[in-house]
């Protein structure tokens, strides 16, 4: 079997498709990867080669981020199995409590001498939020594709949560 | 293995002629060249012994040019015609001069949003005066290295943005070079250190230069260096220290009058005298007698401490920020990394120990350590080094974006993204009717256009009119391995495309850089016939080379006969007109063999990334077991 630009992350990287990915394989593979494609292990080749070869490593970037994000992972997944994610999607009425609730608890950590203590422990909580749902996705993904499509949906919105409390720990920080 | 020497042909013809490299540090304060010789990387002195050239350049009135320590000399007597620390300036506009905020002694005009100095002799960009110093450098190298080099890596700060890295790149063109590579300064560093200790595990390079401060974490795995994440404030460095002394002489001589030129030349030179004795001893003893300037005093190393605490813990807030952005703590980081002149001080070595509760290592010279790194990476790289395992893996050091509606920024690539990496991003149109779309692309972390870097404007027109949010204008930016970027664009519904290579407001245009070529080098057109005609036959010949080497070691196994006819049909027709005087032809003949071999390149690349995971399986167990 051959390999081409147009494969998919996971034959490049020569894995199975699936949702477990071993991080060390990953970093390991992604490393001997660029060792034989990179731009600077061509440098003295022809024009042709250094497109090529710039075009691959390009790729292997992309599909070493892609898989090494568990967010990004399940999304690409689901692309695999011709689910595309969609912008605007309806979650139970529940979850979206919850988030409204989380959303105001970060709104409330303020910016005294507890803020940055209480964004760690809100950090914390919101990690693990997102571990459950990765395992969530893990056990979904083979048979129930609308279970794992909304299990993504809520990563999606813990994950931009999460975002939002790194960049007021850079704001806090003084960054 | 096989697929990499294909890639060689000059190697594959006489193993034994080695290609001329070498590594350039352009600093600010100093510059130097280093080669591989012997299996030694090291810096090449000049006919008095000196490693260090001065980044000094001098214009005189008779047109002669004056690089280094001469032009060092003058710069007090003559300051408005010497150019000192121009590094500060490559790739910035007059704006950004005036908000470094500092006393600079020259007098510019702004030509295109792009600053010159007026000097005696006329007009000078900053990309000309780096170019003067990148030629003298040269002209050491090929000297020690007996004839004209084969190609160069040149080092610029991690934080530089693309601006800065394309006007590099200009002066490169200018003083007529090829580059290999641009490599970020910290992962010269690393190299030269990794490969003398053979460490493995993650690296702080902490890099306080004259100019520019850059903190870089590295992970050294089997020889690939890659680079987690990169930090830094490109307006911190050592000149900023002698300000402070300036600014305290100033103060303590109750000198109220306006500073000369002349004057402010003569206090950094004091200043910076002081602080490098004070690298050694407790206190220094000042006095100075210029005009209307007197001062007797001492500085004492903890006032001398004082002044400069503030910058010293600025340096450090971009050391936490950068190890944050690795997702790393302090104690994942097993050794710290000093380069720079500025790094002496010992109120840095003693903060940055206590930051990172380890022995900041400093064997190699750290002024000298980038240069040699950036020797051995271009030793490499010119292929005299076929079976080296090294390998940089990069990051885009600052985020890329669009400005957006309300004058925001929306990031489309990430700071601390690997490179090279392309993103596609769709966009549309906000007015009904609206058939052109300005794209205008950032450079920075903040939110607003107003507090990045403006590095391009370009205009896509044609977009069909629709309503408003109809259109999909998909925006591609491609980023290479020297961190440059090119962006295109493209209307999905109807194929409309727009192509820009980014060239930053601050740079020369391609017409300016060919006319200063044109008018360096004087060209007869005779002459400049004869080079395009031995270029093109250069040219041909190694393509012939490198696809029959090709076909020889893979034709067989990847193509058909029938293929492998039509590429030996094209090899002939090159064959035929290789020696013949026509341009035309040679050129003509080569990009048909190009495209004949298209696809079979393709394949070979194709072969090389699945060869690159046979035998993965054993690695797979290998590290089932350390777990």
């Amino acid at each position: 079997m051959n390999v081409n630009l147009q494969d998919n992350f996971f034959s490049i990287f020569q894995l199975p498709v699936s949702y477990q990915v071993e991080p060390l394989v990953l970093d390991d593979r992604y490393r001997d990867l660029q060792r034989n494609v990179h731009p600077d292990k061509h440098v003295g080749a022809s024009d042709q080669d250094k497109r090529l070869a710039m075009q691959w490593a390009t790729v292997i970037n992309e599909a070493y981020t892609t898989l090494k994000s568990p967010l990004k992972r399940a999304i690409y997944i689901l692309k695999l199995k011709s689910c595309e994610i969609e912008h605007n999607p309806t979650l139970p009425g529940e979850f979206l409590m919850a988030q409204i609730e989380l959303r105001e608890e970060l709104e409330d950590i303020g910016d005294d001498a507890g803020s940055l203590a209480r964004l760690a422990v809100f950090k914390g909580k919101i990690a693990s939020g997102l571990a459950a749902l990765e395992l969530d996705f893990a056990a979904q993904i083979d048979d129930q594709l609308a279970a794992a499509e909304q299990t993504t949906y809520k990563m999606q919105f813990m994950h931009k949560l999460y975002s939002e409390a790194d960049r007021l720990e850079e704001k806090l920080l003084g960054y | 293995m096989a697929l990499l020497q294909i890639t060689e042909p000059g190697q594959a013809v006489d193993p034994h002629q080695r290609k001329r490299a070498a590594g350039i540090d352009l600093g600010t304060t100093n510059s130097l060249i280093a080669s591989v010789r012997n299996g030694q990387a090291a810096t090449l002195p000049d006919a008095d012994g000196q490693h260090l050239l001065p980044s000094v350049v001098r214009y005189l009135a008779d047109n002669t040019v004056v690089v280094g320590a001469p032009a060092l000399a003058a710069a007090s007597e003559d300051p408005l015609n010497t150019i000192v620390s121009v590094k500060r300036l490559m790739g910035r506009g007059i704006k950004d001069i005036e908000t470094l905020g500092e006393r600079l002694p020259y007098e510019f005009i702004e030509t295109q949003g792009m600053p010159r100095f007026s000097v005696v002799s006329g007009q000078v960009s900053p990309v000309e005066a780096s170019a003067e110093i990148l030629k003298t450098l040269v002209q050491r190298g090929e000297e020690t290295l007996g004839g004209e080099l084969d190609g160069v890596v040149i080092t610029v700060p991690a934080y530089f943005d693309d601006a800065q890295r394309q006007a590099t790149r200009d002066a490169a063109k200018l003083a007529g070079l090829n580059v290999y590579r641009l490599l970020n300064e910290p992962t010269a560093a690393a190299v030269a250190y990794g490969l003398d200790t053979g460490a493995e595990g993650v690296i702080a390079v902490y890099d306080l230069g004259g100019g520019t401060f850059d903190i870089s974490l590295l992970r050294l795995n089997r020889g690939v260096f890659e680079v987690l994440a990169t930090g830094g404030n490109s307006a911190l460095g050592g000149d900023d220290f002698d300000r402070r002394i300036a600014e305290w002489l100033i103060s303590e001589a109750g000198f109220s009058e306006q500073i000369t030129h002349s004057q402010s030349r003569l206090l950094m030179t004091e200043a910076r005298r002081i602080k490098e004795q004070l690298s050694t001893n407790d206190s220094v003893e000042i006095k100075i007698n210029s005009d209307n300037f007197h001062y007797q005093g001492v500085l004492t190393r903890v006032q001398f401490d004082a002044l400069v605490g503030g910058l010293v813990a600025d340096s450090l807030k971009a050391c936490r920020r950068v190890v944050r952005d690795a997702g790393l703590t302090n104690a994942d980081i097993q050794s710290v990394v000093l380069v720079g002149g500025s790094t002496r001080v010992p109120l840095v070595r003693s903060q940055v120990r206590d930051f990172f509760e380890t022995e900041p290592l400093s064997d190699i010279d750290p002024d000298k350590v980038v240069a040699v790194g950036a020797a051995i990476q271009a030793n490499i790289l010119a292929g005299n080094k076929p079976d080296a395992e090294m390998l940089l893996l990069d990051v885009l050091p600052l985020s890329l974006g669009l400005e957006t509606v309300g004058g925001l920024v929306e990031k489309i690539i990430h700071r601390n993204t690997a490179i090279p990496i392309s993103k596609a991003q769709e966009f549309t149109t906000y007015k009904d009717g609206q058939t052109a779309m300005l794209i205008h692309v950032v450079q920075g972390e903040r939110e607003r256009v107003v507090d990045c870097r403006s590095l391009a404007r370009f205009e896509l027109r044609g977009i069909p009119a629709m309503v408003a949010g109809a259109a999909r204008i998909a925006v591609m930016f491609q980023v290479d391995a020297d961190g440059l970027m090119s962006v295109s664009a493209m209307e999905l519904s109807t194929g409309v495309e727009a192509q820009i290579v980014v060239k930053p407001s601050y740079g020369l245009s391609d017409v300016e850089i060919t006319e200063m070529l044109k008018a360096s080098f004087e060209f007869a057109a005779e002459d400049i016939r004869l080079r395009s005609l031995t270029e093109a036959q250069v040219d041909g010949r190694s393509v012939l080379d490198a696809v029959a080497a090709a076909l020889a070691k893979d034709g067989a196994a990847l193509l058909s006969a029938a293929e492998i006819g039509e590429i030996e049909t094209a090899m002939a027709d090159l064959q035929r007109v290789i020696d013949s005087e026509s341009n035309t032809s040679i050129l003509d003949a080569t990009a048909k063999l190009g495209a004949a071999s298209d696809h079979f390149a393709a394949l070979r690349m194709n072969a090389s990334v699945k060869q690159a995971l046979s035998g993965h399986q054993i690695e797979e167990f290998e590290i089932g077991q350390k777990d």
